[in-house]
């Protein structure tokens, strides 16, 4: 037990990939996220937990800058990729989803065929030079996604005629295509099965090898199968981050122990 | 803390303390009535004590069962977590105290004689004392959630494995006195051993509790004092 301030201080000397500094964002005149200020680290999965409202959403979309699409809304504070300002005006959000990409809670394939489904974001982003980069693409990301057996053979059928878990695999692989570094995914297993979801859980931890992965979940269960780190959110605020396995044996907080007792909410 | 959405949760970890609680209350006793039976060769008190044994086992099984429901039905997290696994490492504990006090039980119908040394049993007898007061104070410092005082029974098993050296000295002499004694001796021996072993539950129960109550470890801050084992 010595030892573990010291493990805890090489972690956090550790650059981050993601720096939060007094993330503020309204709705209008709803305060949503209060204040948070958070360090990601690079190549692992980051948990956001909490009851439902409490900002995890919202706080996931300022990362991508998705909250610039919705009307009203309004980002305070400062929120770091690397180093680099993602809010300052010479940065392309367009850009800057290539660079962090997003799975939802619900799978939403193109009404496209499989292959297109993946080749779409390449193709606008120009990654591939000709055709047969662009089919490397396609398998190499259906391969990382755990797919490329189930579909190789039907690259030109619909992605809408999957099936759910296969439609949310379909979702990672086509985030993966662009060469993404931070993959955020709000609630990527609510609507799967347990198998499914076991297969995505799966894909998750061969993904952290390579990309950051931010995950909102309110399973407690899969936060603590998937993740290294969680955050609690409450009413905006972050009350507590660290260690998955310390949140989940010994938080530190009176509301973060109470949410994942379950004894409020 | 503040109940749970659920009552009926509440309800199965209250009931759970309580069952670890009555086998703390078991044991105690299965334990003082052991080593009295061993010290006045009451060998009826001795029998009874190895038929009370079932019931530590029984609510042993049972906790065990209520975890694995419990792990089941509510995937228990933080405190709630800590005091499950805590109640069943100290199920475990208590049951092994059982079977600690059953053997020394045993041990009465085999010597079947009173014993030569009254000195000895004395020093048996105080071991016991000390031991027996660590598993009070242990199992009240559970009770009460109190990891300071659980902290403290830790440092005092020191002396019990102390007198246990001692009286293991002791016994030997004797035996060098008196070969006719070895027999006696050696079942006492066994005796003082497992009297020590409780001392050792009592610091288990202790480390749990601490656990339970902090979400830390008790640092192990003492050096074993047991120097009989390059003796023996
Ligand atoms: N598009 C929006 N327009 C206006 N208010 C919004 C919008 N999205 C979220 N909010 C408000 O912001 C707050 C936080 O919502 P958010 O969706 O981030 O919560 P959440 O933690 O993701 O909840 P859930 O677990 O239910 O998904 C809520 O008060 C919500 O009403
Ligand atoms: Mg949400």
């Amino acid at each position: 037990m010595n030892e573990m301030p010291n493990i805890e201080q090489a972690t956090a000397m550790t650059e981050s990939k993601i720096s939060a500094d007094k993330v503020q964002v309204y709705y209008g005149d709803n305060h949503a996220i209060k204040d948070v200020d958070i360090e990601i680290q690079p190549r692992s999965v980051t948990a956001f937990i909490g009851p439902s409202g409490c900002g995890k959403s919202t706080f996931l979309r300022t990362i991508n800058r998705m909250n610039d699409t919705i009307e009203f809304c309004r980002v305070e504070g400062s929120i770091r990729i690397d180093g680099e300002d993602i809010y300052d005006p010479k940065v392309d959000p367009v850009q800057l989803r290539a660079k962090v990409g997003m799975v939802f809670q619900k799978p939403n394939p193109f009404p496209k065929s499989i292959y297109d489904n993946i080749a779409y974001g390449p193709r606008i982003h120009g990654l591939a030079r000709n055709k047969s980069e662009l089919d490397d693409i396609v398998s190499s990301s259906l391969q990382k996604a755990g797919l490329w057996d189930e579909v190789k053979d039907r690259l030109d059928e619909p992605g809408t005629g999957m099936s759910g878990g296969q439609q949310q695999r379909l979702c990672i692989a086509r985030a993966i295509a662009v060469s993404p570094e931070v993959i955020l995914m709000d609630e990527p297993c609510s609507a799967l099965d347990p198998i499914a979801t076991a297969k995505v859980e799966e894909l998750i931890d061969e993904l952290r090898e390579n990309y950051t992965i931010v995950i909102v979940t309110h399973s407690m269960q899969q936060a603590a199968r998937v993740s290294q780190r969680t955050a609690f959110f409450h009413l905006g605020v972050l009350v507590e981050e660290g260690p998955t396995d310390n949140i989940f044996t010994n938080p530190k907080d009176k509301r973060t122990q109470d949410y994942i007792t379950g004894r409020f909410g | 803390m503040s109940e749970h959405t659920v009552s009926a949760y509440d309800d199965e970890l209250t009931a759970m303390a309580g069952k670890v609680a009555e086998m703390g209350g078991l044991a105690e006793k299965a334990f003082a009535d052991a080593v009295s039976a061993l010290v006045s060769q009451d060998l009826a008190l001795a029998k009874s004590t190895i038929v009370q044994d079932e019931r530590l086992d029984n609510l042993h099984q049972d906790i065990e069962e209520k975890l694995i429901e419990m792990i089941v039905r509510r995937q228990p997290m933080g405190q709630d977590l800590r005091e499950i696994t805590a109640a069943t490492r100290i199920a475990n504990d208590l049951e092994r105290v059982g079977d600690l006090a059953k053997n020394v039980a045993k041990r009465v119908i085999a010597i079947d004689s009173d014993l030569q040394n009254k000195k000895l049993a004395i020093g048996v007898e105080h071991m016991t004392e000390l031991a027996l007061s660590q598993l009070k104070k242990v199992l009240d410092a559970y009770s009460s959630k109190d990891a300071e005082a659980a902290r403290r029974v830790q440092e005092a098993d020191a002396e019990v494995d102390a007198i246990y050296t001692s009286l293991f000295r002791e016994l030997l002499t004797y035996m060098m006195e008196d070969p006719r004694s070895i027999t006696q001796c050696v079942h006492l021996l066994f005796c003082a051993k497992n009297i020590e072993r409780i001392g050792d539950h009592a610091t288990n129960i202790a480390e749990n509790v601490y656990y339970m109550v902090t979400g830390e470890r008790l640092p192990e801050d003492r050096e074993k004092m047991d120097e009989t084992t390059g003796t023996a």
